[in-house]
């Protein structure tokens, strides 16, 4: 290859992987506080302040007294300084004041990016902090679709509410997939959750749309401890979307969300997720600490539960969207696409516990690494002794950008029945000079070229995105690796 | 707590039996191994056994090994053993140079060591420690460990091979090494440390095969090294072929220089609980480095295989390939690990791990692991498991062939690629038949 093309490729690398994340913090907010530190005092402020029911304080307090009694994991390959959990605010309702009175104060580069995501403007402005007119009201828009919703019998409100209005599935279902006896942080997020969102869909009722809508525009301040409970009642379907392919602003530094998915009889859940949190600077100061538990449960015959996630935000991650998969004929999938760049360290993966007959799984995570940052796959795929005719199907690719980053792939596999079938692949490699070089030969500039063969290296995964989400993390990818490797 | 207490008690028994072996010496004591006994023994008594809660023993528990108290052969005495057992202990139809072993200690009675080339040692470590200690001094000065029982192997081994082969000399006939374990009454530990250096454009061929006395419970507790300098091949076959009662642990370390060679075959088919550990360290440029292994499990055998490839240097390529058929209620572990150093550019790893699972309680985990800090690198991984493939089982059938026939017929194809590489011929045929008589299969 003429060594300026490999020097311009060298160029276009270097650029990809400083490219900044170009939103920092917005920390001028007015809140309600309570004392910094964690006790017992404060839990039950916590729950007084939400009003909730004592059967509620009381399993709070259960989780604390068992949280003090746990160490932090270690295991994950991700480094990041101690946390000390008594200095921390558990509980500040957001009184945030609008940034700024229009959009055209907002920082025009902001305003580009939002433009190539093609968010909706009225959505931009409350992502960016604008003051939203008074025209549109997004309390209406979202009171249109709670109707839409309710004619249907589905219930879609903060956890908080459903805990006062729907006790006995509350009490039914939260804690079942994900005990707090789980882990640490999961322990810890049972005991000072601070909102999110319940979402119950009747016996063989279809969401007639996707639940994300909504859920952008209103629910954007859940907080640190991010709690989600979402049933699927027989023969149901739902689709839910969290997150933003837009740039989130956090006051945050660790976020220890707990989401637990249940469904029932040939009940089919798809939960996507993109995560574009504040990852730090290009030093690695600062970001976000993602240290989330997700599990899914297929409780009934011919369940189906579906994670899709585009990860590219966050200094710290720590995620593993599991099923377990219960009844006869459940299906378990996991789509993931992780990029980190700079210092961000990503460690992230799945569980699949086959525990019911002719159980399926599927696994396909793409791990994009530059700068100096750390990328792991880490998975469990466990066929239990009665499990039979589970099949499995995994796949780990991994690329490189430049010779500062890690990738890395820790499965597990844990198999007790004969009659299971279970695959595992991994690769790693990096873009090759060969494709580059056929594109650039079609007259591609290099950054194009790059971004063409990321994206087809991400395409498994983009492909189980809902639709306009598809298209706004593909818009995202090419934006993380603007003036980068192409 | 139980298991507390276990590795207490287990510690304290090695422990305190130390000082009875330290008496048996004579005149060992005052050689350079002791110093590295000593210093094991007080590493020992500040490290615990692994627990199921160590990443490295997340599947294996070895609580059977720590129920038992096993004697150093010095303290129990030597079976006698017959030249018939020798014979009918080897591997035959090829020619070798022949160490023999009884609990870890050197039998000059039964080893051939005629026609040694000029200039290659094939002899016990025993032997030249008093003899020519200067020559392999520096392979055992430092205590290194990478588990509890390697420890408890350099506290307590007497003995060993040691294989050196010089520049430039290419070794025709292989070396083999029969281990032959067991007592009587006792519960025996046979702990050696094993030693195998190849020069300069040398090349060689050794044979470790590991055979009981006595079909009972024994602890065979290993360290092997392996040099490998450049350019030479170096080919080792492990064959276990332990009692069904018998613990075996073996910790491996190959260190390869550039333009080095080394094919590691590892045959697992006896033993109750079984552990290997190889370690290669590929450090220089141009290395290959092929890690052959299959492991057969009946009954309520466990066999766990770790290995650990450490890509130092650039341009180097390693390939993995291990099997394993599990019977009865058999368990077995593999866990591989490939490390590319950031240095270490144009690296090409590739690892495979499949198993087949022949009964409803034979039982199979797989942990491949990639950690890479290089971006121009070729690197996979793969694990399957599962059972024998119907479609091609219903082909065989529909053909009219007996159904356990159509069975060993694909056993015998699944466990090809690894008997493949085996270049010793008459080694191959033997092992091809052990696979069958292993299993309780009719063979083909």
């Amino acid at each position: 290859m003429p060594e300026e093309n490999k020097n311009n490729e060298m160029k276009v690398v270097e650029d990809l992987t400083q490219s900044e994340y170009k939103w920092g913090f917005v920390t001028d907010i007015e809140e309600e506080e309570f004392p910094i530190g964690l006790n017992e005092e404060i839990i039950r402020k916590i729950s007084a302040k939400k009003e909730e029911p004592e059967w509620m304080t009381e399993w709070r307090l259960k989780a604390f007294r068992y949280w003090k009694t746990m160490e932090e994991p270690h295991w994950g390959k991700v480094k990041f300084p101690k946390i000390d959990y008594q200095a921390l605010r558990y509980f500040a309702a957001p009184k945030q004041k609008p940034q700024y009175e229009s959009l055209d104060e907002v920082d025009p580069e902001l305003l580009e990016t939002f433009e190539k995501l093609g968010i909706p403007l009225e959505e931009q402005k409350v992502l960016a902090g604008v003051a939203v007119d008074a025209v549109f009201d997004s309390v209406s828009v979202a009171t249109t679709f709670q109707e839409t919703l309710a004619e249907k019998g589905i219930i879609f409100c903060p956890i908080s509410e459903a805990i006062k209005n729907y006790p006995d599935l509350v009490k039914k279902y939260m804690g079942s997939v994900v005990p707090y006896t789980d882990n640490y942080y999961a322990a810890l997020n049972s005991a000072v959750f601070s909102d999110g969102s319940f979402a119950y869909i009747p016996k063989g009722v279809r969401c007639p749309m996707e639940l994300s809508t909504y859920f952008r525009i209103n629910a954007i301040n859940t907080g640190q401890f991010e709690r989600t409970l979402i049933i699927a009642d027989d023969d149901s379907y739902v689709s839910y979307l969290e997150g933003c392919t837009a740039p989130m602003r956090d006051e945050n530094q660790l976020h220890a969300a707990v989401v637990e998915l249940i469904a029932l009889e040939n009940a089919e859940i798809k939960y996507s997720t993109v995560q574009n949190w504040y990852p730090g600077d290009k030093d690695g100061k600062g970001g976000i600490y993602n240290l989330v538990t997700k599990r899914g449960a297929c409780r009934g015959n011919n369940s189906k539960i579906s994670w899709t996630q585009v990860e590219t935000g966050s200094a710290v991650t720590w995620k593993y969207p599991g099923c377990i998969l219960q009844g006869d004929n459940s299906v378990g999938e996991f789509y993931s696409v992780a990029v980190t760049n700079n210092h961000q360290q990503a460690d992230t993966g799945t569980k699949m516990i086959h525990i019911g007959k002719n159980t399926k799984s599927t696994i396909i995570s793409k791990g994009i690494s530059a700068g100096k940052s750390d990328n792991s796959y880490r998975g469990l795929v466990k066929v239990t002794k009665n499990a039979t005719g589970a099949r499995n199907f995994s796949q780990c690719d991994s690329m490189l950008m430049g010779n500062q980053c890690g990738a890395h792939t820790f499965p597990y596999l844990e198999i007790d029945n004969d009659t299971a079938i279970v695959e595992h692949e991994a690769t790693t490699s990096k873009v090759s000079e060969d494709q580059i070089f056929y594109l650039n030969q079609r007259g591609i500039a290099t950054e194009d070229a790059v971004n063409m063969i990321v994206n087809g290296f991400c395409k498994e995964v983009f492909k189980e995105l809902p639709m306009e989400f598809a298209v706004e993390a593909q818009k995202l990818l090419a934006i993380s690796l603007e003036g980068s490797v192409g | 707590m139980a298991s507390k207490t276990k590795n207490a008690n287990a510690k304290s028994w090695y422990i305190d039996n130390f000082f009875d072996f330290q008496k048996k010496l004579n005149g060992q004591s005052g050689s350079f191994i002791n110093e590295s006994r000593i210093e094991a023994i007080d590493k020992l008594k500040n490290t615990d056994f692994p627990t199921l809660k160590d990443e490295e023993w997340k599947y294996t528990n070895i609580t059977p090994i720590l129920n038992h108290e096993f004697k150093s052969p010095l303290l129990t005495g030597n079976p006698e053993i017959n030249a018939g057992l020798v014979k009918q202990s080897l591997y035959t139809g090829f020619d070798s140079h022949l160490l023999v072993f009884v609990n870890g200690i050197f039998s000059e009675e039964f080893s051939d060591l005629s026609g040694i080339p000029q200039g290659v040692t094939i002899n016990s470590l025993n032997k030249l420690i008093e003899t020519d200690p200067d020559l392999i001094k520096q392979y055992f000065e430092k205590v290194e460990y990478i588990n509890t029982f390697n420890l408890v192997n350099t506290a307590f081994a007497y003995d060993g091979f040691v294989v050196i082969i010089p520049d430039n000399v290419i070794l025709k006939k292989p070396v083999q090494i029969l281990y032959l374990t067991g007592h009587k009454n006792e519960t025996v530990l046979s702990a050696a440390r094993n030693l195998i250096v190849a020069g300069e454009n040398s090349q060689a061929k050794i044979i470790t095969n590991y055979r009981p006395v006595y079909d009972n419970t024994y602890f065979s507790n290993f360290v092997t090294k392996v040099f490998a300098g450049d350019n030479s091949v170096i080919d080792i076959y492990k064959l276990q072929n332990e009692s069904e009662k018998a613990y075996h642990i073996e910790t491996t370390k190959i260190e390869q220089q550039q333009k080095s060679i080394v094919n590691h075959h590892s045959y697992s088919f006896g033993g109750k609980l079984v552990r290997n550990d190889i370690n290669v360290k590929l450090n220089g440029e141009f290395i290959e480095s092929h890690l052959y292994g299959l492991y057969l499990g009946n009954d309520n055998q466990h066999i766990d295989t770790h290995t650990f490839i450490d890509h130092a240097k650039p341009n180097c390529m390693s390939n993995e390939l291990y099997k394993g058929i599990l019977d009865d209620n058999s368990r077995g572990v593999f866990s591989g690990k490939i490390l590319v150093e950031q240095e270490a550019q144009k690296t090409n790893a590739f690892q495979s791990n499949k198993s087949i699972l022949l009964s409803d309680n034979a039982h199979a985990d797989s942990k491949p692991q990639l950690e890479i800090y290089a971006d121009d690198v070729k690197c996979s991984h793969g694990a399957t498991v599962g059972n024998i493939d119907e479609t091609a089982y219903f082909y065989i059938r529909s053909r009219g062939v007996p159904s356990n026939i159509a069975k060993s017929m694909l056993i015998r194809a699944f466990a090809n690629d690894v008997l493949e590489p085996v270049n010793i011929s008459a080694l191959s045929e033997t092992l091809s038949h052990q696979i069958f008589e292993h299993l309780h299969r009719a063979e083909i």
